[in-house]
C-alpha cells in the first residue's frame, strides 16, 4: 500500500515524476494512455492560461474578485483525472483546473468570479458541487454525499478538497471523522499550497505534515508532491479503490505551491519572499509535465504553441461570452430562495418592480 | 486632532488601548504580520509583539471560544471575525457561552471583551462577504452590538467597547472603511454605547440608520432639498441595547418614523424599532411607521447585488411617500 511505504510519519513523500520531468520509479508509473496523458495536459494548459487571463481580467476591471489557481494544475488534475464519470468532486473554490478537467465549462466557472449565480449551475451529471467559500465546511458535505453513496450502495466515490489553512477548522476535524467511523468511500485532497492568504502553513498546525492528521483518525493519510499529476493520479487512485471496497476514507496531502496571491486582493509580497517563489517556479507542474510528454514523443514545442494560441482565443472568446451577460435580471434574486416564492417575497418583488418603473 | 478615516480610526485605537492596558491582547486570522485583510490591525504586532497581537489557525470557533477563556483569566481579547459571513462558525460560542457567562456563573465570571468583524454589501465581493446580520446578535441577551458610521464614532464607541465589562460585539461598515475622512482627536475619548445621535434635526420625518447607510441618507436628504420636507436623520450607533428615548422623542416631534436597513426586512431590527414607536408614540403617528429594508433573499453576486441594495434614490422615496401618507 502507498500509504505504507510512504509513510508520513517517516517523511517520506510519494513522487513519481521529479520536478526536472524525469521519471523517479518505473513500477509507479500509472498505466494510462496516451490519449488521457495528452488530456490531462491539456486541461492543466486551459487552467493555466485561463487562470493568468482572469488575473489581467481582473486589473483591468472587468472581472471580480478571482482566487489563482496558478501551480496547483497538477494537484486537481491528477486527481479528477483518477475518477469516474459517477464519481463526486466537492470542492473548495481554488479548483477550476480539477472542475476543467471534470466538465464544468469554462464559461460558466468565469461566471462564477464574474458575479453570477449561474456559474454556480453544475449539473447533476457533472457531479460538482458548487464551491463553498466558508472554509472548511464542504468536507462534512462530502462525508454526507460519501454516506449516501454507500447505504444506497452506488459504485462512487467522493472527492472532497480543503487547503492547508482549511485542515486547522473544526469542520475538518468533524468531516474527516465522521467519514473515518463510518468507513466512507471520501477522499480528502488537502491542497496544501504553504499559505493561508499571509499565514504559513506553519502557523497552522504542529504537525510536520497535514497527511500524518489521518493517524489521528485511524485512516491513510499520504503526502504526494502535489506538482506531480502521475503521484496525485496513483495515490488517488489507490485510495479509491480502499474506498469502493468499503475500507473507508483516505487523506490525500498535496504538497504544491501558490504561485500567485491569494486573491486578486491580495499582495503576497508583504509576506512571502521571492526567492521562495522562485524555488517553487522551478518545480512548475507543467513544466515537467510537458517534459515528460516530449520525452515520450507525445508532445512537442510546435503542438505546445499551437495549442496555447488556440487556448488563448478560446479563453478571450468564452470571456467576452460571459461579459456579454451583463448584470443579472430582478427574478434571478428572489426565484431561488424557496421552491415556491412566499406571498411576502412575492409582495417584495411586485414592490421594487413598481419601484423600477416608477423610476425608468 | 488628526484627520482619519474609518479604518485608521480603529487602527489608532487599539493602539491606543493596548498601551494603555497591557492586558489588552488582538488576534484572528492574519491580524498579527499583515494586520489584517484590511490592515485594521496594522503595525500592532510590531509595537506590542507576537504575545499581544498574534495570527491564528484559521478556525473561528477557536478564536472566540479562546477568547472567552482569555477573558475568564485577565485578558482583554480583541478578536477579529475576518468577515462577518464567517462568524457563523463561531455563532455556538457567542450565543451559547459568550453571552451568557454572566449569568451563567452569577456575575462571578464576566467577559470584557470586543468581537470585531467587517461586515455589509456594496463592495462586489464574493458570497458571504455581504449580509448584514446584526439582528442575529441583537436578539441575543447579553450581548451589545455597536455600528460606529463615522471615524469619530469609531475610534469613541471602540473605546467604549473595550472599556465595557461585557461582550460587545463591534460591526465595521466595511464599504465606509476609507470612504472619507474626518478629524479625530488623538486623545481618548469615549462615545457611549446605547446612545444615538442626531444627525440632523428636522420637523417632518424620523429616519434611523446605522453604518454605511447613514452616508445614504444624508445623500437622499441631498435629493429631497427642493421638495421642502425637513427630515430628522438619527443615526443609531448603538443596536443593541438601542437609544428608544432618542427615537420617541424624535418621533414624538415628527410624527412619521421611517427606519432604513441594509438587512433583510423579515425579523429585522426594523421591526423591533417600529414596534417600540408603535408602543410609545402610537398616538403621534400621522403616517405608519415603515422600513426600508434589503429583500428576504440571499444577498446576490455583484451582478445582481444593485437589486439588494438600499440607494439613496429609494430612501428619498420612501421619505415623501411617509411624508405624504
Ligand atoms: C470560515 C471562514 N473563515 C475565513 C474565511 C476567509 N478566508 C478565505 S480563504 C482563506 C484562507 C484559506 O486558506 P487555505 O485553506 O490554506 O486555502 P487556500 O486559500 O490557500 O487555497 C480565508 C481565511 C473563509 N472563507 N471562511
Amino acid at each position: 500500500m502507498l500509504s505504507k511505504k510512504f509513510d508520513p510519519l517517516k517523511g517520506k513523500i510519494l513522487e513519481v515524476l521529479n520536478y526536472k520531468g524525469e521519471i523517479v520509479d518505473e513500477k509507479l508509473v500509472p498505466k494510462l494512455d496516451d490519449d488521457k496523458l495528452i488530456e490531462m495536459y491539456k486541461t492543466m494548459l486551459l487552467g493555466r492560461i485561463a487562470d493568468i487571463k482572469a488575473l489581467q481580467y481582473q486589473r483591468q476591471g472587468r472581472m471580480l474578485t478571482y482566487a489563482p489557481i496558478k501551480g496547483q494544475e497538477a494537484a486537481q488534475v491528477g486527481v479528477v483525472a483518477a475518477l469516474e464519470q459517477q464519481d463526486w468532486m466537492v470542492p473548495a473554490f481554488r479548483e477550476m483546473a480539477g472542475m476543467l478537467y471534470r466538465g464544468a465549462s469554462l464559461k460558466q466557472l468565469y461566471l462564477y468570479w464574474y458575479g453570477n449565480e449561474e456559474g454556480s449551475r453544475f449539473e447533476k451529471d457533472v457531479r460538482i458541487l458548487p464551491i463553498s467559500v466558508p472554509i472548511a465546511s464542504q468536507i462534512n458535505h462530502g462525508a454526507g454525499v460519501a454516506y449516501a453513496s454507500k447505504i444506497l450502495d452506488k459504485k462512487e466515490v467522493v472527492v472532497a478538497y480543503v487547503g492547508d489553512g482549511g485542515t486547522s477548522h473544526g469542520e475538518f476535524h468533524e468531516g474527516v471523522n465522521f467519514a473515518a467511523v463510518l468507513d466512507l468511500p471520501l477522499i480528502v485532497i488537502i491542497q496544501n499550497n504553504q499559505w493561508a492568504i499571509s499565514t504559513p502553513r506553519e502557523t497552522q498546525t504542529k504537525a510536520k505534515t497535514l497527511a500524518q492528521k489521518a493517524v489521528g483518525y485511524g485512516i491513510p493519510g499520504i503526502q504526494v508532491d502535489g506538482n506531480d499529476p502521475l503521484a496525485m493520479y496513483i495515490a488517488t487512485e489507490e485510495a479509491k479503490k480502499r474506498a469502493l471496497k468499503g475500507e473507508g476514507p483516505t487523506i490525500i496531502e498535496a504538497l504544491t505551491y501558490r504561485l500567485g496571491p491569494h486573491t486578486t486582493s491580495d499582495d503576497p509580497t508583504i509576506y512571502r519572499d521571492q526567492k521562495e517563489v522562485d524555488y517553487w517556479e522551478e518545480r512548475d507542474p507543467l513544466k515537467r509535465f510537458k517534459i515528460y510528454l516530449i520525452n515520450k514523443g507525445l508532445w512537442s514545442e510546435e503542438q505546445e504553441e499551437k495549442e496555447t494560441k488556440e487556448v488563448t482565443d478560446y479563453v478571450n472568446k468564452t470571456f467576452k461570452e460571459v461579459e456579454a451577460t451583463g448584470l443579472i435580471d430582478l427574478e434571478e434574486t428572489f426565484k431561488y430562495t424557496y421552491a415556491e416564492m412566499t406571498p411576502d417575497l412575492q409582495e417584495q418583488l411586485d414592490d421594487y418592480k413598481a419601484y423600477l418603473k416608477e423610476v425608468e | 486632532m488628526a484627520v482619519m478615516t474609518v479604518l485608521d480610526a480603529i487602527n489608532k485605537t487599539l493602539f491606543e488601548q493596548m498601551e494603555k492596558d497591557e492586558t489588552v491582547v488582538t488576534f484572528g486570522e492574519d491580524v498579527g504580520f499583515e494586520g489584517g485583510v484590511f490592515r485594521v490591525t496594522k503595525g500592532l504586532q510590531q509595537k506590542f509583539g507576537k504575545d499581544r497581537s498574534f495570527d491564528t489557525p484559521l478556525a473561528e470557533s477557536a478564536i472566540i471560544g479562546g477568547a472567552i477563556g482569555m477573558a475568564v483569566n485577565g485578558l482583554k481579547p480583541i478578536p477579529e471575525i475576518q468577515f462577518s459571513g464567517f462568524v457563523l462558525p463561531a455563532f455556538n460560542q457567542i450565543v451559547a457561552h459568550a453571552a451568557r457567562y454572566r449569568n451563567r456563573s452569577r456575575g462571578v465570571y464576566t467577559l470584557p471583551m470586543v468581537i470585531r468583524m467587517p461586515y455589509g454589501g456594496g463592495i462586489r465581493a464574493l458570497e458571504h462577504h455581504s449580509e448584514s446580520i446584526e439582528a442575529m446578535f441583537a436578539s441575543v441577551p447579553g450581548l451589545k452590538v455597536v455600528i460606529p458610521s463615522t471615524p469619530y464614532d469609531a475610534k469613541g464607541l471602540l473605546t467604549a467597547a473595550i472599556q465595557d465589562p461585557d461582550p460587545v460585539i463591534f460591526m465595521e461598515p466595511k464599504r465606509i472603511y476609507r470612504a472619507f475622512k474626518q478629524e479625530v482627536p488623538e486623545t481618548e475619548y469615549k462615545v457611549p454605547i446605547g446612545k444615538a445621535k442626531v444627525v440632523q434635526k428636522g420637523e417632518d420625518i424620523t429616519v434611523v440608520a446605522w453604518g454605511a447607510l447613514v452616508r445614504e441618507v444624508e445623500k437622499a436628504m441631498k435629493l429631497l432639498e427642493n421638495d421642502n420636507i425637513s427630515v430628522e436623520l438619527i443615526d443609531l450607533r448603538t443596536i443593541q441595547p438601542y437609544d428608544k428615548e432618542t427615537i420617541i422623542n424624535s418621533v414624538q416631534k415628527t410624527g412619521r418614523f421611517l427606519v432604513v436597513h441594509e438587512a433583510v426586512k423579515s425579523f429585522g431590527p426594523g421591526a423591533e424599532m417600529i414596534s417600540t414607536v408603535n408602543e410609545k408614540a402610537f398616538l403621534y403617528l400621522e403616517a405608519p411607521p415603515t422600513r426600508l429594508t434589503g429583500h428576504d433573499v440571499t444577498v446576490p453576486l455583484p451582478k445582481g447585488e444593485h437589486h439588494f441594495m438600499i440607494t439613496p434614490e429609494r430612501i428619498a422615496r420612501e421619505i415623501k411617500k411617509v411624508v405624504n401618507f
